[in-house]
């Protein structure tokens, strides 16, 4: 213990700088150069709007990320389950006063910016079930007892953000929660018993569904069904990141996403766009930067001496990559469009605030790795 | 209590451990499945995405081009283009297509038949591609369009050409357009790039075998446009190409002359420019309406024409075949004389009749001709003289001798309606009837009755061959400078009557084609064929021009339908007393003037009874139309002969 702490006490400033991993750090700049480039495009090759609040919010997070890269692991660690709750809130907080558009209401406004907490419960979740399974033995993992509280904390947000609705961040809040769950040691019959039980309840759930949730589904099944309604933004993404072939059609070039054939281009269709402009070797290197990011994540977690800092490293890494190849996959026509957004490329600050967020905690667990944190 | 814990720690960490590589490996895979997505996309699929980006980003819209004109060999337009007013509609410019109907309804004539059909055509093509409303509204109707436009969104007044006719008289030779057919798509290769909605084809005549030249290249607009529709820029506009004009050999004055003698029988006339084929006039009748059939034909009008029996959609001059009856006696009396079987001055004796191989052959003139030679054979058209010079000369050798000169094949290029007509021969009925050939069949093929069938062209063509002095020609109807071979022969002929060089060199070095052995006997045809025309006793004597300038030599035909009974021929019964159908066919041949042959005709009545009757009369007046603007054609001929 004393060791621990001595060692701890003896980081300077220059060692905490020196121990960053700069090859996270240079591949997030890297994608994040890229992300511009990509909205520069979509703006039509004009500094309009949308890159110019892009570029802001990618160095502005990129500063807080850098920042909190420096706050002791410790701090994040006590301080766990207050965050969850200050982000709880403020998903009931849409509940009363969020915004409302195009038919679902997600967001906060904050005045300098609209927020979206259901981004920030992302990271929230995770945090707060890695702090949970850090202080639970081994023994009473599998109680029903200790399963109580996991259970509460993951489905109250998930209800809130589905009943938006937001089916999509729905989902990529439970995957981010029940990833952390698994890793930890829960059995797997629990999940086994509790996807049985949503199997049943699936019927219920459906008939909650909205009907453009419904056919986005059945659209997902056959695109072709309803070609210029729902199945329209995957036939269109499909063309455009085909028609990009190997090398695309070049910066500024991507005639499907010039002529609006692409929808929502700037975020959940931003790979497409990206695809079609710089074609195979371009996706490849988009998916070359994400997999170096989820690579160092988890190298992080491997190194970190807690189990609160391996549990967030791996679950928030494995999160990250769901939400990267959830998106792609989306676009890619191999899942339903459920409106997620790639990762730091997509436009929209709550999301690169999220992941900016759960980025700095993962780099505090690489600066402070050997510190004990109970 | 700090041992235990941290034990459980490592055992802990280990758990996750575990887990974690298990997650990390199911990440490969993943990863790999997108990759391999993006490999079939952007690799293995790209062509495909292209094509469907390119369609996406593209919209061409498709002009009609021009047609061509006709024109006749004046310069005188007999197919050509006029205004029409147009009502073309964008689906997708119209929010509301039914409601779009309905305010259509009043403005301009519609059915509820052509909306049905309008209704199906938009289900069929894209929604950006016009479809054509109306095709040829009136200038009223057009005015009254564009006074309500702005509330009839989608609707293009659009101002066009379309074929007009000015007359009638060329109707069959001319040929018609009409709408392309969903057959015609198939079956004509160059209409695969050529479509546009309500483009006009060539159906039949001159219009369908010059049209893949006539139509003309097809115009297009091609405009980026965004997912809705919008144009954001023109990329590429093509005017397209007008269709090539043709200038024909016919003359439209002598069409129309021919045509107005002939508007009330079923007959045809044909006449020929005996040195290079030119065809100056080809006409059928009854004759119809082209224009008829350029906006979509009438269905009363098509039954009518379909129903008449005297069959108005039929090129009788080409597509009409009957028996050459005896115009083809100049034929057989030449083959004979080719083929060393008769002398010119061998006689036969004509007792009205007579008897081989148990059957009795009859003359048409009851009573006989007496002793009849070669000339006066042809001159009374003596039907006992050419049974005997047939049954001489064998069907075989005659066959020959026909079909060198033009008979039983189509002689004109790229006509779908012409037909071949028959020459028999005992090999062809051995192939076709499957039978041996009798030798009374032979006598019948001597005075063109049997199995004879030939088209009024081939006759025409025949006489033409006979009076240029027994030279190939090829008719020809589109108008070639070419090809005057045989006129600068002639012309060397008469400037040199002595010139050492051997006929035959000469008649090659003007890459001329003989078709005969002795152009004597060609010269001996000529004159039986003067003497039927311009002596007493000829079968067309009662026709002739005295005036030298009209002077023509001629030979009549009639090709019978029904054999006449013993007791008919007893009753001597007239053919006009005969029901129509049952009466023959009249037939004329000839070529003028005389002395210096110019052109050659050829003239079918329908069951109008003997050719001297009335065929020859309808022949003369054109023969004399012809040669009156002779002097005209030739100064043309000449002009343009300068230009080149």
């Amino acid at each position: 213990m004393f060791r621990a702490r001595s060692i701890q006490s003896s980081l300077s400033i220059k060692d905490k700088f020196l121990s960053i991993d700069y090859i996270l750090v240079i591949s997030i700049f890297i994608l994040g150069l890229t992300s511009i480039l990509a909205m520069y495009s979509t703006d039509g090759g004009e500094l309009r709007y949308h890159t110019q609040s892009h570029i802001l919010r990618f160095f502005v997070f990129f500063g807080m990320f850098l920042i909190l890269s420096f706050i002791q692991i410790r701090f994040w660690h006590s301080q766990s389950y207050l965050i969850y709750i200050l982000f709880f809130i403020l998903l009931l907080g849409v509940k009363y006063f969020g915004l409302t558009s195009s038919g679902s209401k997600r967001w906060l406004d904050l005045y300098f910016m609209n927020l979206q907490p259901s981004e920030l419960m992302k990271v929230g979740l995770i945090l707060f079930l890695a702090k949970y399974y850090h202080r639970t033995s081994i023994e009473n993992l599998n109680r029903i007892r200790y399963l109580f509280l996991p259970v509460v904390v993951l489905i109250a947000p998930i209800i809130l953000v589905a009943t938006q609705p937001d089916l999509g961040t729905a989902l990529l809040i439970a995957a981010g929660g029940l990833t952390v769950a698994w890793l930890a040691g829960v059995r797997v019959k629990f999940f086994a018993i509790s996807g049985l039980a949503f199997l049943a309840l699936l019927p219920i759930a459906i008939s909650f569904l909205k009907p453009y949730q419904k056919s986005r589904i059945l659209t997902f099944l056959n695109p072709e069904r309803d070609p210029l309604g729902a199945g329209y933004q995957i036939i269109q993404s499909k063309i455009a990141i085909g028609s990009g072939g190997l090398f695309g059609k070049g910066f500024l070039q991507g005639s499907q996403s010039y002529l609006d054939y692409l929808p929502e281009k700037h975020t959940d269709f931003i790979f497409t766009l990206f695809s079609e402009e710089f074609g195979f070797f371009g996706s490849l290197f988009i998916l070359f930067l994400y997999a170096i990011i989820v690579w160092r994540i988890i190298k992080i977690g491997n190194v970190t001496r807690s189990n609160f800092g391996k549990l967030f490293c791996y679950g928030f890494g494995t999160a990250f990559f769901i939400y990267v190849v959830v998106n792609m996959m989306m676009v890619l026509g191999l899942l339903p469009i459920v409106g997620s957004p790639l990762p730091i490329m997509s436009y929209g600050g709550s999301s690169m605030m999220a992941i900016m967020f759960g980025l700095g905690i993962v780099m505090s667990c690489k600066v402070y790795k050997d510190t004990p944190v109970n | 209590m700090l041992s235990p814990s941290s034990g459980n720690t490592v055992i802990k960490s280990k758990l996750i451990g575990r887990r974690m590589f298990l997650l990390t490996a199911a990440k490969a895979i993943v990863t790999f499945g997108i990759i391999g997505r993006l490999v079939s996309l952007q690799i293995n699929e790209r062509t495909k995405y292209k094509t469907l980006s390119d369609k996406n980003r593209f919209r061409e819209w498709k002009l009609a081009p021009e047609r061509g004109v006709i024109k006749d060999f004046f310069d005188k337009e007999i197919a050509s283009n006029q205004q029409v007013y147009q009502v073309h509609l964008i689906p997708e410019n119209s929010k509301d297509i039914e409601k779009l109907f309905v305010r259509l309804k009043t403005i301009l004539n519609i059915t509820e038949k052509k909306l049905f059909y309008l209704r199906r055509v938009i289900t069929k093509q894209k929604p950006w591609e016009p479809i054509i409303v109306s095709d040829n509204i009136t200038w009223s109707e057009f005015s009254r369009l564009n006074l309500f436009l702005h509330e009839l969104e989608g609707v293009k007044p659009i101002v066009s050409v379309a074929r007009m006719y000015p007359d009638n008289s060329s109707a069959h030779i001319l040929g018609y357009v009409s709408q392309v057919s969903a057959k015609d798509l198939q079956t004509k290769k160059y209409l695969k790039e050529l479509h546009v909605p309500g483009m006009s084809i060539g159906k039949t005549g001159l219009e369908r075998k010059l049209d893949e030249e006539i139509i003309g290249k097809i115009g297009f607009q091609r405009y980026e446009v965004n997912a809705y529709g919008k144009r954001i820029k023109q990329i590429l506009i093509n005017e397209g190409q007008a269709g090539k004009s043709f200038k024909t050999t016919l003359d439209f004055e002598v069409q129309k002359f021919s045509s107005e003698l002939i508007k009330d029988k079923a007959a045809a006339v044909c006449v020929m420019d005996v040195y290079n084929g030119d065809i100056v006039s080809l006409v059928s009748s009854p004759t119809f309406e082209p224009n008829e059939f350029v906006h979509g034909l009438d269905k009363n009008y098509w039954n009518s024409l379909i129903k008449n029996e005297m069959k108005p959609l039929t090129n009788k001059a080409i597509a009409g075949l009957y028996p050459p009856g005896s115009t083809i006696k100049t034929l057989v009396a030449l083959s004979a004389l080719e083929n060393g079987v008769i002398k010119p001055l061998d006689t036969f004796k004509c007792e009205g009749k007579i008897e081989l191989y148990g059957e009795k052959f009859h003359c048409w003139e009851k009573d006989g001709h007496g002793i009849v030679n070669l000339r006066k054979g042809i001159q009374r058209s003596c039907d006992v003289y050419f049974y005997e010079v047939a049954r001489k000369l064998g069907v075989d050798k005659l066959s020959e001798t026909a079909k060198k000169f033009g008979l039983g094949k189509k002689v004109l290029n790229g006509f779908i309606e012409e037909r071949a007509g028959v020459v028999p021969n005992t090999k062809w009925k051995k192939k076709f009837i499957g039978q041996n050939w009798y030798l009374g069949e032979t006598l019948h093929s001597g005075i063109g009755q049997g199995y004879f069938q030939s088209t009024p062209l081939q006759l025409c063509l025949m006489t033409a061959q006979i009076a240029n002095g027994g030279f190939e020609i090829k008719p020809r109807i589109i108008f070639d400078k070419k090809n005057n071979n045989l006129r600068e022969y002639i012309k060397y002929k008469n400037e040199y009557p002595n010139d050492p060089l051997p006929t035959d060199l000469l008649i090659s070095n003007f890459e001329l084609k003989p078709l005969f052995k002795n152009q004597e006997h060609i010269n001996l045809i000529k004159d039986a064929m003067f003497s039927s025309s311009n002596e007493p006793g000829g079968t067309s004597y009662r026709h002739r021009w005295e005036n030298k300038k009209f002077t023509f030599a001629g030979k009549t035909g009639s090709s019978q339908i029904k054999r006449f009974t013993e007791a008919q021929r007893e009753a001597e019964v007239k053919q006009e007393s005969l029901p129509y159908k049952d009466r023959d066919h009249a037939l004329f041949v000839a070529y003028a003037p005389y002395s210096d042959p110019k052109y050659a005709i050829s003239v079918l009545v329908e069951h109008g009874g003997s050719g001297g009757k009335a065929a020859a009369p309808i022949a003369k007046k054109i023969i004399k139309k012809v040669l009156e603007r002779h002097e005209l054609r030739e100064r043309i001929d000449s002009l343009l002969g300068e230009q080149v």
